[in-house]
């Protein structure tokens, strides 16, 4: 079995018995790096050098006993809108292709501090505006099951890293289901914490009141490994939860389960064999003990249009700062202060970008701030309550992740309200500030993944995790894997 | 809802985005479409609900007003596109 065939915990395991040594894994990771992301292109920056070093330094710990985390010594990517200190961290924009921060986000410290090992930062849609990862400045990210295909978005690199092996696990963040839809479409495993839970401090803003840092891995046991390590209140986020790190000892009993399942969301729009596969699950946790019912839920149909008023409103509000003159992309040719701004913005932004911007300038302009911006915040109040009632009866949600399985590279490139309504069925999770995790559940005629996405009550993450985690005891479709084509290949 | 000419020049002020030709009248059109399915909204009753900005309860965070060092000036301005004797500079703003 190679070596980047293992999951994290497996190699921790192997690291800590000392059957693997910190530096093999690393070269082994950068190996297939080397080998395969000229086809995926799931970096934006590979940390070659600094991650043979850091492996060096992280072995001697790990042999004296310093380092006792089940992850230490493994090999990791992270997305690149969190910050590294003295990395680019572009956040897949010209805006921010010569930016170096100067400290480091709490989620990829506390990751370095256990010991993982940073391979390099992930590729993303430009700003993590989109569902398909084409927006990105440095090119589209592929999908490792299909090269004609998205790997989704706007977590597409940190996905398409786990399913084509250049990491073992990775960091995503999801403000309407970028972690989850592009775990989905590559077939991995993807946790949306709740709100709060993970610290975003150092994580590049779009949407603060949704933005949320999760990992993505091979496994649930990964996943939760993972967000154990990363989560736990930080002084530097004021919205970040005070709770304790938890350690989460996984329970494949879900006898008494009551997962509701809204019928709502298996209308219209729905592929056929996704459908399908998700209403297979839901029998094989009712196979497990599981209580599954259907209900109503008919807020759910107004969370897209609340989401991308809410989303483009707060988006125009964080991307003001870019102004040409603190960091970032700096216009060469201008008239004056204003013209500067003016400038650096129009050349420094993508298309997405600038349609965000101005929506959201629209949504909060005087005239139009009580019909849309507010109204939008009074849905999201109706839909939080929805949620809450739906959590009286049931301990999780099952639902599809997105409409369909991956899409055609280009598909919805030209319409931008199109990409918009795939993302219908986890804005919601984002509105209400839970847990979404997403987990791989089937696979299509065309051989694409399915996943089905279990939401869970706030700070029940352990729930969702045991859900997860039976499925996955008596399901085998997070162990299948594509067949990688090497760049001469592709 | 059509977007107007002076509708996307008061909004791509806002937004200090300077827009092409093109980029404007694509614009005009995709806004239009987006705006017209937000629309949808108002086909929910919301009287009397209020306003929602966080899911969850969030308060000021205050903390002791304790002198600390910050950081430094060489490392803050590191990535400024131009700077002079440790500050950024700008453009000519005052005559």
């Amino acid at each position: 079995m190679e070596l980047t065939s293992l999951s994290a915990l497996e190699l921790g395991k192997k690291i800590k018995s000392g059957e693997v040594g910190v530096v093999e894994a690393t070269k082994a990771s950068l190996e297939n790096i080397e080998k395969y992301d000229s086809t995926y292109n799931c970096y934006v920056t590979v940390c070659k050098e600094e991650a043979l070093k850091r492996a060096e330094e992280v072995q001697k710990l790990i042999s004296d006993d310093t380092l006792t985390s089940p992850l230490a010594g493994v090999p990791v990517g992270v997305k690149d809108n969190m910050c590294t200190k003295g990395i680019q961290t572009s956040c897949g924009s010209k805006m921010l292709s010569n930016f170096k921060p100067t400290y480091t986000s709490t989620a990829v410290q506390k990751l370095e501090d256990a010991g993982a090992v940073i391979l390099g930062k992930l590729n993303m849609d430009e700003f993590a505006m989109g569902s398909t990862s084409e927006t990105s400045f440095f090119g589209a990210t592929k999908n490792p099951w299909n090269i004609d295909r998205v790997p989704g978005g706007s977590s597409g690199g940190s996905a398409a890293a786990v399913a084509a092996e250049e990491a073992f696990c990775t960091l995503g963040s999801d403000t309407g289901g970028s972690i989850r839809q592009p775990a989905a479409f590559c077939g991995v495993t993807g946790l949306k914490p709740t709100y709060g839970a993970v610290s975003r401090y150092g994580l590049v803003a779009y949407a603060s009141s949704l933005d949320q840092i999760g990992p993505m891995g091979k496994n649930v046991e990964d996943v939760a490994e993972v967000f154990s390590t990363i989560m736990g209140h930080d002084p530097k986020d004021s919205t970040s939860v005070k709770q304790d790190a938890k350690k989460f000892v996984l329970d494949n009993n879900i006898k008494g389960m009551k997962i509701g399942i809204p019928t709502n969301y298996f209308r219209k729009g729905l592929d056929p064999e996704v459908k399908e596969s998700i209403l297979a699950s839901a029998k094989v946790l009712e196979g497990m003990g599981a209580v599954v019912e259907e209900f109503e839920m008919p807020a759910l149909d107004y969370a897209i249009p609340a989401y991308y008023i809410i989303a483009c409103a707060e988006a125009s509000s964080n991307l003001s700062r870019y102004d040409g003159i603190k960091y970032g992309y700096s216009a060469e040719n201008f008239d004056g202060l204003v013209d500067l701004y003016f400038k650096s913005r129009s050349e420094g932004f993508g298309e997405e970008v600038k349609r965000r911007c101005l929506i959201g300038a629209f949504v909060l302009s005087s005239g139009y701030y009580d019909a849309y911006y507010k109204k939008a915040l009074q849905v999201k109040a109706v839909i939080k309550k929805s949620f809450d009632d739906a959590f009286e009866k049931y301990d999780v949600i099952l639902t599809p992740t997105a409409p369909t399985t991956a899409l055609k590279m280009g598909e919805n490139l030209s319409d931008p309200l199109k990409m918009y309504l795939g993302d219908i069925y986890t804005v919601s999770v984002n509105l209400a500030g839970l847990p979404g995790l997403v987990v791989p559940c089937g696979f299509d005629k065309e051989g694409l993944p399915i996943g089905m996405q279990l939401i869970g009550k706030p700070f029940g993450e352990d729930t969702l995790l045991n859900a997860g985690f039976a499925f996955q005891s008596t399901t085998d479709y997070h162990t299948k894997k594509p067949v990688l084509k090497s760049g001469k290949e592709a | 809802m059509k977007i107007t000419d002076e509708m996307i020049d008061y909004i791509s002020q806002l937004a200090r985005l300077e827009l092409s030709g093109e980029e404007r009248e694509k614009g005009k059109e995709e806004i239009g479409k987006i705006i017209d399915y937000m629309d949808t909204l108002n086909t929910l009753d919301t009287t009397d609900i209020e306003a929602m900005s966080h899911a969850f309860p969030v308060k000021n965070v205050f903390r002791e007003d304790v002198v600390k060092p910050s950081v430094d000036r060489d490392i803050i301005t590191l990535n400024a596109p131009q700077k002079k004797e440790g500050c950024f500079k700008v453009p000519k703003t005052v005559d």
